[in-house]
């Protein structure tokens, strides 16, 4: 009632309100709700009309038919833990990768000369500019066996056979690891350089080493920007298809693409749906935790 | 010695990340002039694949496609996003804010692969209905322009939560309506932010696969599908030739753009010089 009070009091408020909710709605939350009524029907039910009855009224009885089979058969069936499990493997292999790279990359572009540091920032953000595909596609050419870091290492003698890199955990880790380091670079960055500089000279001063100094006090200080980055590249990433399918190989099952070879391939849309509800699910434990986190830091300031 | 070693150590972690970062392009480049067919084998300086291009109808077709695409998009992105992130900085209680932040904010972490699923899903059972829409241009708008708007609702509403209120205020004080506030107040003070918003959202919309393959039809593929549907099967230079013009035409963007905010600063700061001189 309260709402519908207000809708009145407040005309224009209320406009600018219900444009983007009523846009949200139709192109967000009601997809949602018929993936999830899709996901609990039968495939071919008489007409092969994905949309089978959920419910019936006859003789004024209602009977209500929930196919729960989707469900028990991606909960029994071995493959989807095992694909599901390989996302998140293959995720957190290139969040750290990322870490590993980007920390010392953003902590130097941090301490470069202030005159410097615009261009270094730029030449972070370029890559991002460019299409993400052309450059995802230009690791086939460099990785393929007759690609140019085989010629390159054959030709510097380092080795005879070209080895096989495409299409494999390694390909599909770099692949990774290339398109997401700049979304670890940049939080970090933007935490680096704002730290205040008085707090490693202290460190320095009372005794520590710089390597004492940047585990103890640098590191600690940017705790958010490393779970910032991390978050970023990680939840991304568990759901990427674009790259296990140019540059991943037949172990390197991911759940988008099984996602997407369930829709396409086998058009089992029911099943599809209900793979789209878990992997849903399974997306917002993380996603809390996070938001959790900077509730908390929120908070704090 | 330990800070000599330290600023080479760093300065050969950049010169690596950075060659990480670049090799790619610096690939693509290089082997759209490539004379040969035969995959990422140097055998020449030639033209021939960006001559190629011109008669690949199919690539132009696509571009064209994205082109329109992209440009409804970056639009249509800017005005809702600009909407929400008033919405979010605003009004701090209305019925369903819980929800409406969510929505807003989930796009930007569900896989793309969910989204594009589940507005399929959706656009078939609304075609059921109603007959339409045809899948192709309004299908494929609507896709980029859903994941668009999570992106400019972030970048507009960065820029509102630090600018001044007490403008709005003055404003109100001197008897502006509220909506003479937001257009001559309010909407000249964010417009960097849309600015930014509106260019990020075209290169997002240009860039899509994923998105665009699930909502277009027979006949309306984009550049980016057709370039996709190429890479699967292998490596093709014209591909190349189409890498190397837009990283041309990104370039020129990028300078002209840090030309463009170079001489607005310096001319913010010779107007500030001549103020303080009085």
């Amino acid at each position: 009632m309260n709402f519908l009070k207000n809708l009145f009091k407040h005309p224009g408020r209320s406009t600018v309100i219900a444009v983007p909710f009523l846009w949200l709605t139709f192109a967000f939350l009601i997809p949602f709700l018929i993936v999830l009524r899709i996901s609990f029907t039968d495939l071919d039910s008489s007409d092969g009309n994905p949309f089978g009855t959920l419910m019936t009224v006859v003789d004024g009885v209602i009977t209500l038919k929930v196919k729960i089979a989707n469900y028990l058969f991606i909960a029994q069936d071995e493959l989807y833990a095992l694909t599901y499990l390989n996302s998140i493997k293959f995720a957190a292999i290139t969040a750290a990768l990322c870490l590993a790279i980007g920390y010392p990359f953003a902590y130097f572009m941090a301490r470069a000369r202030p005159a410097v540091r615009p261009v270094l920032l730029m030449l972070v953000m370029m890559p991002f500019w460019t299409s993400f595909l052309l450059r995802i596609y230009a690791w086939k050419g460099i990785l393929a066996n007759n690609g140019i870091l085989n010629s390159f290492l054959i030709d510097i003698g380092v080795i005879t056979e070209p080895l096989h890199l495409m299409n494999t955990q390694f390909s599909l880790i770099i692949g990774m690891v290339y398109a997401y380091l700049p979304f670890m670079i940049l939080p970090l960055y933007a935490n680096l350089v704002k730290m205040d500089v008085r707090f490693i000279e202290a460190a320095a001063d009372l005794g520590a080493t710089p390597w004492q100094t940047f585990w103890r006090v640098t590191v600690p200080l940017s705790k958010s920007g490393i779970i910032a980055g991390t978050m970023l590249v990680f939840i991304p990433a568990v759901g990427e298809y674009v790259i296990p399918e140019l540059l991943g190989g037949p172990e390197t099952l991911m759940i988008g693409r099984q996602l997407w070879d369930e829709f396409f391939t086998n058009n089992d849309w029911p099943l599809a749906s209900s793979v789209t509800v878990v992997v849903i699910l399974l997306i917002l434990v993380p996603m809390a935790i996070f938001n959790k986190y900077q509730a908390e830091q929120e908070a704090r300031k | 010695m330990t800070q000599f070693l330290h600023r080479w150590f760093g300065r050969g972690w950049l010169s690596l990340g950075y060659l990480f970062l670049y090799i790619p392009i610096v690939v693509l480049v290089v082997f759209s002039f490539n004379s040969s067919r035969q995959d990422m084998v140097w055998s020449g300086f030639s033209l021939q694949w960006y001559a190629a291009l011109l008669n690949d109808q199919e690539i132009i077709s696509g571009f064209g496609l994205s082109l329109r695409i992209a440009l409804l998009t970056a639009c249509g992105s800017v005005i809702l996003g600009t909407f929400a992130a008033f919405v979010l900085d605003r009004y701090q209680r209305f019925t369903g804010r819980t929800l409406f932040t969510g929505m807003v904010s989930a796009p930007l972490v569900m896989p793309e692969v969910i989204i594009g699923l589940s507005l399929l899903l959706m656009l078939v059972s609304v075609q059921k209905m109603f007959g339409f829409p045809e899948r192709g241009l309004v299908t494929i708008w609507l896709g980029h322009t859903l994941l668009g708007m999570a992106y400019a609702t972030v970048v507009v509403q960065s820029r509102l939560q630090e600018m001044n209120k007490s403008l709005e205020e003055a404003a109100m004080d001197l008897g502006c309506r509220p909506f003479q506030v937001f257009f001559l107040v309010t909407l000249p003070n964010i417009k960097q932010a849309l600015g930014s918003a509106w260019l990020l959202t075209f290169t997002l919309s240009l860039d899509d696969v994923v998105l665009s393959a699930f909502l277009s039809g027979p006949g309306s593929s984009t550049m980016p599908i057709v370039i996709f549907s190429r890479a699967r099967l292998g490596l093709d230079p014209r591909v190349n030739a189409v890498a190397a013009l837009t990283i041309l035409v990104v370039s020129i963007g990028v300078i002209a753009s840090s030309l463009y905010i170079a001489r607005a600063e310096r001319l913010r700061s010779k107007q500030l010089a001549a103020a303080a001189k009085g």
